[in-house]
């Protein structure tokens, strides 16, 4: 198959996944006001289509339509800048995750002529299956960070500044957490490459060996997430709206967006990392995935609807003189068994 | 293959070059992460896709962002006025120092000789191979470099704290 051929069917192939992704983005936004009217006794959006089931559209066209407002005294291309790396730095993650085993046939033939797409892992269910898999997740993660500081700092207002540095103290204390947390699975996977990751747990998920791994790294996902209770960088009662304050229409759209993206991928990460990822009896492997990071994208709407926000020195407390020591007891742990057992 | 090392070391070079002449510290260090992300794909390009990734990780991800909160809290807006050239001997030790360098780069350049390029066994540069050589050749050097660290975070503590008693 020629390059162009090769680089045609990719675009398409990521184009796809873009497009599933979205949608699963816009209905996050819906579930998780679905969800927290139910947690705080009302209905939530129940208007636009039925169930509310068009009030993603409705909240994109009205976003569309509002007035972009720069305010004068900006640093005009960090301000633009900030919300766009926010949202590439949210949706590059996505491209290791495998979300099934196989999804197209291994070739097929257009007018006449036949493709063979095992090349370049074309029929896989994963974009790129490169073997430091999970050190790109995190490499992408660490430059989310870039949105939110420089939006704050680009904005020329103090709350602004306020939430984008109280997110930079944030990010890098739970990085650290959030990468030694899995480095049990690392070594019980013995491998980067997620794809391997999850063909390791064909028999067992991760789970069973690293329940500790597991709450360690959803605490620390929630944190790099920046949701509650660690949404201490918008905090609205000291900060008016942190980074995003002086943002408006798409630009804050792109945020928001950002967001929820980081919780899809946050949970599609944990699902592929601790729960056996699109491995699932009777039903396809594309839905048992669809289903397990679903259901702990409720969680995340759960946590957010049950707990209220950490004090910032709460914050750093549990990073580093809770967390920290915890995810080195359960590397030592876990490498004494593997050495025994 | 060359092409593409051309373009990024050629973006390397010129970010580079960008970091010094800024006037604002805040542009320097964002140049600086370009600079990063260049040599992170020459690392790329010679299958080191490990050591790409924790220069990324560390450099741009971690390190970058704590020099930029330290600029954010210092609240530098205003580009610093460029210093007064004020005396006349640190003039001409300027132009000494340029002069001695540039003898220097050109000595350098002469002597160099130009390696035809070889390719390393297959999975040189990835975690596994690292990791081998790390635990065992360099064990030591490994070791020694992270008590060196621990000095490092004591002292730090130490200078932050002593003026709180």
């Amino acid at each position: 198959m020629n390059l162009l051929a090769l680089i045609v069917l990719t675009a398409i192939k990521i184009t796809l996944v873009l497009v599933v992704f979205l949608t699963a983005i816009a209905y996050t936004v819906l579930m998780e006001r679905k969800v927290l009217g139910f947690i705080q006794l009302r209905y939530g959006p129940n208007r636009v289509g039925p169930w509310g089931l068009l009030q993603p559209l409705a909240d994109l066209l009205k976003l569309l339509f509002k007035e972009d407002f720069t305010p004068p005294h900006v640093n005009r291309v960090l301000f633009v800048l900030a919300p766009i790396i926010t949202a590439v730095t949210a949706f590059l993650p996505f491209a290791v995750i495998p979300f099934a085993r196989q999804i197209f046939p291994d070739e097929f033939t257009f007018y006449g002529v036949t493709f063979d797409l095992t090349a370049a892992g074309l029929n896989q269910g994963v974009i790129a299956d490169i073997n430091v898999g999970l050190l790109y997740v995190f490499a992408m993660g660490s430059l989310a960070v870039y949105g939110a500081v420089l939006g704050g700092w680009a904005s020329n207002n103090k709350y602004s500044l306020l939430g984008g540095l109280r997110y930079a103290a944030q990010m890098v204390s739970y990085e650290l957490a959030l990468g030694l947390s899995v480095i049990g699975v690392l070594m019980l996977a013995g491998s980067l490459s997620l794809v391997k990751i999850v063909e390791a747990q064909k028999d067992m998920w991760f789970i069973v060996y690293q329940p500790l791994g597991f709450i360690l790294f959803l605490t620390a996902a929630l944190a790099e997430c920046a949701r509650t209770p660690f949404d201490l960088i918008e905090c609205e009662n000291e900060l008016v709206a942190g980074y995003q304050t002086e943002y408006s229409s798409m630009k804050w759209a792109l945020f928001m967006l950002g967001e929820y993206c980081h919780i899809i991928v946050a949970s599609a990460l944990a699902v592929t990392l601790f729960f056996g990822g699109w491995q699932g009896p009777y039903l396809p492997p594309i839905i048992w995935f669809t289903l397990k990071t679903f259901i702990l994208v409720f969680v995340f709407i759960w946590i957010r609807g049950t707990y209220p926000r950490f004090r910032f020195d709460q914050l750093m407390q549990l990073g580093w003189k809770v967390m920290l020591p915890l995810c080195l007891a359960n590397i030592l742990v876990t490498g004494a068994v593997m050495l025994l057992v | 293959m060359q092409t593409l090392f051309y373009i990024l070391a050629g973006t390397a070079l010129v970010a580079g070059a960008l970091v010094v002449f800024q006037t604002h510290p805040l542009r320097s260090a964002l140049w600086l992460i370009v600079n990063f992300f260049a040599v992170a794909g020459i690392y790329l390009l010679a299958s080191a896709e490990f050591i790409a990734a924790i220069q990324i990780i560390v450099y741009a991800g971690a390190i970058m962002v704590l020099f930029l909160f330290v600029i954010m809290l210092l609240n530098l807006r205003q580009p610093e006025e460029p210093m007064p050239m004020s005396a006349l001997g640190s003039r001409i030790l300027a132009v000494t120092l340029a002069v001695t360098t540039g003898f220097l780069v050109m000595f350098g350049l002469k002597q160099a000789v130009i390696i035809p390029a070889r390719t390393g066994p297959p999975g040189l540069g990835n975690t596994e191979s690292v990791a081998r050589l790390l635990f065992t050749d360099y064990l030591l050097p490994f070791e020694v470099t992270s008590v060196l660290l621990l000095v490092a975070i004591v002292g730090a503590v130490i200078l932050s704290k002593s003026r709180l008693k």
